[in-house]
C-alpha cells in the first residue's frame, strides 16, 4: 500500500485495448473517461486506446483475450479489467480508484 | 445417366462425401476411413495426461511435414516454450517449424486473479489473435488446447457460452480443419458440455488404469457423415508420438498363401508332409513348463533368419541375453542373426503395460521391422495380464492382422499342469492353423518330453506322438516306443530298446546253439552208423568166413563118405 501512496502523484498510464470504432469501444472509452475525471482529475491521467483491428499483432504482448480489456500499466502493479466498464463499482474497486475522494 | 466402367453404384448419385484430413496419426486415418472431417471442427475429449495435446500437435506438426498445411496451435495451459519442450522428445521440432513460417503458436494466458470484470465484453481478443495465427501462416489446420480453460478464467458464461458458439462458427467460416481439447467431465464428455457446440465429430481419449496397469484407449464417439470403427482402440504414446492400433476383427478376406516354411527341424518338417507349416498361418505350441516351447521358438526364428528373412521374437519370460545364451547351449546362434539385422528381440514384463498397450507396442514394432515371421513367447502371459474375455478379443485382433500380411507367427502358450491341456487355450486354439502340443510324460521316475500335432489345417500331417529330444546339436524328435509295453520315452524307451536288443540277441544265440547241437547229434548219428556198419562188416565176414568152413567140412564129409563106401562097396541107397 505503502508503494502506492507514494506514487499515487504520479500520472495514471491506462491502456484501453479495442477493436473497431464502434459503440462498444466508444462506450468502454467514455465510461473509462467519467472514472478518471471523477477521481484522478484532468491531467493526472493518460488513456492510450489501442484499435486490435488495426493492430492485431499488439494482442498479445498484454494477453488480451477479451474486448475491451483495460490495463492499468502506472501506478504498479498492473491491473486487468474487461468488459465496457459500465459497473462503476466493479471498476473502481479492480482500479483501486475507490481511495481517490470523487470531485 | 452414363456410368462409366468400373464405377461404382455409388458414384452414380454421386452424394456428398465428408472430405477428410489424414491425421498423421498412425492407425487413426484407418478408423476414421482417412482422418479428421476437413474444414470442420472435431473434439477431441479426455481426462488429465490422457493424451489431447499430444493428438493435436501430432494434427499439426504431421499436417505439415506430410501434408503441406500449415497450422495454428492456441495453447491456454501452456507456454510456448514449455511447448516446445515437451514434444521436443517426440522428434517434433517447433522451433524449426515457427521459423520456417509454417506453425505458430500462441499461449493464451487466463488467470482469473488477474482479471476483473466490469460491464459486457466479449472475446474479440481471441478472434482476433487466432485470425492473425491463421493469416501468418496460411493455416489450413487449428488446434485449441485447452478451450475449458475459459471456463475457469472468466465468470460470466452466458457471455462465454454464446462467444464459444460464435468460436465454433467462425472456425468453420474459415474453413480451417480444428482441434478443440477439452476436459473430461464426470459422466460426461467434457466438463462444460462443448460436445453441444461440436457437431461433426467427437473422440474420446481414455487412460484406464486396472490392477495397477494403464492402458490408453481411444474411441471415435460420433463421426457425422462417415463410416468409422467404433470399437476403442488402443494406443500407445512414445518417442514418435501417437501410435493407435487400427485392428479389427472383422478382417476374415486377408489372401492365404500355399507356400510351405520350414519350421527348423527336419523331423518336424516331417510331420507336415515333409514341408513345414504354411507362410502366413499361425501356429500355437502349448505345453507345461520346461517342454521345450521356447526352443522350438527358437528353431523357427533361426530356419527364418537362415532364410534371409526377417524374425521379431517378443519375449515375455526371458531376456534376449537370456535367450541367446540359452539357444546357444543347443547350437543355436541366435546373436549372428541378430547382428545381421534379420533378427529382432523386444523383451518386456507383461506386467509393464496392459495387455493393450502391448499390442498397440507389437503392431507398432511390426510395422516398423515388416519382419515375415513373428514369435511371442509366450502369449499366454499376455493373456494372463487382461480379462480373459478381452485379452482372448485382442489376441484374435493381433492374429488377424499378422495373417492379413501374412506373417507367420508363432506363439508359445504355458498350460498348467493338472489342466487338460486343451482347456486353457480353448479361447485361442479356434483362431490358430497348426497347434503343437508339447507334453511331459511322466514314467519309471523321469520326465520326458512328448510332442505330436492336435491340429494343422489344410495339410497332412502326422498322427504320431514323437519324443521330443534337446541335445547340444538342437531339437530332435524321435520315434516313441510303442510296443506291447505300451508307449515308451526317454531312458525307460532306451532300457526298452536295449533289453529287446538283448533278448533278440539271446534268442539269436539260443537258435545257434540249438543249430549246433542238432548238427552235433547228426555227427554222432553218423558215427554211430558208421561203427555199426564197420562192426556189422566186420561180423559177417566173420559168419561169411565159418560158414565157408562149415561147408568145406561139410563137402569133405560128405566126400569121405562116399570114399567109404566106395571102399566097402555098399550099393547106393538112392
Amino acid at each position: 500500500m505503502s508503494n502506492e501512496i507514494r506514487n499515487s502523484d504520479d500520472i495514471w498510464t491506462l491502456r484501453l485495448y479495442v477493436a473497431g470504432d464502434n459503440q462498444k469501444s466508444r462506450t468502454a472509452l467514455t465510461n473509462l473517461t467519467r472514472l478518471c475525471e471523477a477521481h484522478l482529475g484532468e491531467g493526472s491521467y493518460e488513456i492510450e486506446v489501442i484499435d486490435l483491428m488495426k493492430n492485431p499483432q499488439l494482442a498479445k504482448a498484454d494477453q488480451i483475450l477479451a474486448i475491451p480489456t483495460l490495463i492499468r500499466k502506472i501506478p504498479e502493479p498492473m491491473k486487468r479489467v474487461i468488459g465496457d466498464l459500465s459497473n462503476a463499482e466493479r471498476a473502481m474497486l479492480a482500479l483501486d480508484l475507490s481511495r481517490f475522494e470523487e470531485r | 445417366m452414363t456410368v462409366r466402367e468400373g464405377e461404382g453404384a455409388a458414384k452414380i448419385h454421386s452424394l456428398p462425401v465428408v472430405q477428410k484430413a489424414a491425421s498423421g496419426i498412425p492407425g487413426f486415418d484407418e478408423i476414421s476411413n482417412g482422418g479428421l472431417p476437413y474444414g470442420r471442427t472435431s473434439l477431441v475429449c479426455g481426462s488429465a495426461g490422457a493424451g489431447k495435446t499430444l493428438f493435436g500437435m501430432q494434427f499439426l506438426v504431421r499436417g505439415i511435414s506430410d501434408y503441406n498445411e500449415p497450422g495454428v496451435f492456441i495453447a491456454f495451459e501452456e507456454t510456448e516454450e514449455d511447448l516446445t519442450q515437451n514434444v521436443a522428445s517426440l522428434g517434433f521440432d517447433l522451433q524449426q517449424l515457427v521459423d520456417s513460417g509454417k506453425l505458430a503458436l500462441d499461449h493464451i494466458r487466463v488467470e482469473r486473479s488477474e482479471i476483473e470484470e466490469s460491464g459486457e465484453y466479449n472475446l474479440d481478443g481471441l478472434f482476433l489473435r487466432l485470425e492473425l495465427a491463421i493469416q501468418s501462416v496460411g493455416a489450413k489446420r487449428v488446434v485449441i488446447d485447452t478451450l475449458e480453460t475459459l471456463f475457469g478464467g472468466l465468470t460470466d458464461y452466458t457471455i462465454l457460452r454464446s462467444e464459444l458458439r460464435r468460436l465454433f462458427r467462425w472456425l468453420k467460416d474459415q474453413g480451417v480443419s480444428a482441434v478443440i481439447t477439452a476436459e473430461r467431465g464426470e459422466g460426461t464428455l467434457t466438463r462444460h458440455g462443448l460436445e453441444e457446440y461440436v457437431s461433426d465429430c467427437v473422440i474420446l481419449l481414455d487412460h484406464r488404469v486396472h490392477d495397477q496397469v494403464s492402458t490408453r484407449r481411444l474411441r471415435i464417439v460420433k463421426y457425422r457423415g462417415t463410416s468409422h470403427g467404433t470399437n476403442e482402440y488402443p494406443f500407445l504414446i512414445d518417442e514418435d508420438g501417437i501410435v493407435v492400433m487400427p485392428i479389427t476383427t472383422a478382417g476374415l478376406e486377408h489372401d492365404i498363401s500355399d507356400e510351405r516354411v520350414g519350421t527348423g527341424v527336419a523331423r518336424l518338417d516331417q510331420m507336415f508332409g515333409g514341408e513345414g507349416y504354411y507362410r502366413g498361418s499361425t501356429v500355437l505350441v502349448s505345453g507345461t513348463a520346461g517342454a521345450g516351447k521356447s526352443s522350438l521358438s527358437a528353431h523357427f526364428a533361426d530356419a527364418t533368419c537362415r532364410r534371409g528373412e526377417r524374425c521379431l521374437y517378443f519375449a515375455f519370460e526371458e531376456s534376449p541375453a537370456q535367450i541367446k545364451r540359452n539357444m546357444a547351449s543347443i547350437g543355436l546362434d541366435l546373436a549372428s542373426h541378430e547382428a545381421a539385422g534379420l533378427l529382432k528381440f523386444v523383451a518386456a514384463r507383461p506386467t509393464m503395460h496392459g495387455l493393450e498397450t502391448h499390442l498397440a507396442v507389437m503392431y507398432k514394432l511390426i510395422r516398423d521391422f515388416a519382419p515375415s515371421t513373428v514369435i511371442v513367447d509366450p502369449v499366454s502371459n499376455l493373456i494372463s495380464v487382461g480379462h480373459q474375455d478381452d485379452a482372448n478379443q485382442m489376441v484374435v485382433r493381433l492374429v488377424d492382422y499378422l495373417k492379413t500380411h501374412n506373417i507367420t507367427a508363432l506363439m508359445t502358450s504355458l498350460t498348467t499342469g493338472g489342466k487338460a491341456e486343451q482347456s486353457t487355450d480353448i479361447a485361442i486354439s479356434s483362431i490358430v492353423d497348426t497347434w503343437l502340443l508339447v507334453k511331459s510324460i511322466e514314467a519309471s521316475g523321469e520326465r520326458n518330453r512328448g510332442l505330436y500335432v492336435l491340429k494343422s489345417r489344410g495339410m497332412a500331417h502326422s498322427n504320431q506322438i514323437r519324443e521330443f529330444v534337446i541335445s547340444s546339436e538342437g531339437v530332435d524328435l524321435v520315434d516313441v516306443y510303442v510296443g506291447a509295453e505300451g508307449v515308451l520315452t526317454g531312458t525307460a524307451r532306451a532300457q526298452q530298446e536295449s533289453r529287446e536288443r538283448a533278448e533278440r540277441l539271446r534268442r539269436q544265440r539260443e537258435i545257434e546253439r540249438r543249430q549246433q547241437e542238432l548238427e552235433r547229434k547228426k555227427k554222432a548219428l553218423d558215427h554211430q552208423i558208421a561203427s555199426l556198419r564197420a562192426e556189422f562188416e566186420a561180423e559177417a565176414a566173420e559168419i561169411e568166413k565159418t560158414l565157408e568152413e562149415k561147408k568145406a567140412i561139410e563137402e569133405q564129409l560128405l566126400f569121405d563118405r562116399d570114399e567109404m563106401a566106395a571102399r566097402r562097396g555098399a550099393d547106393r541107397s538112392e
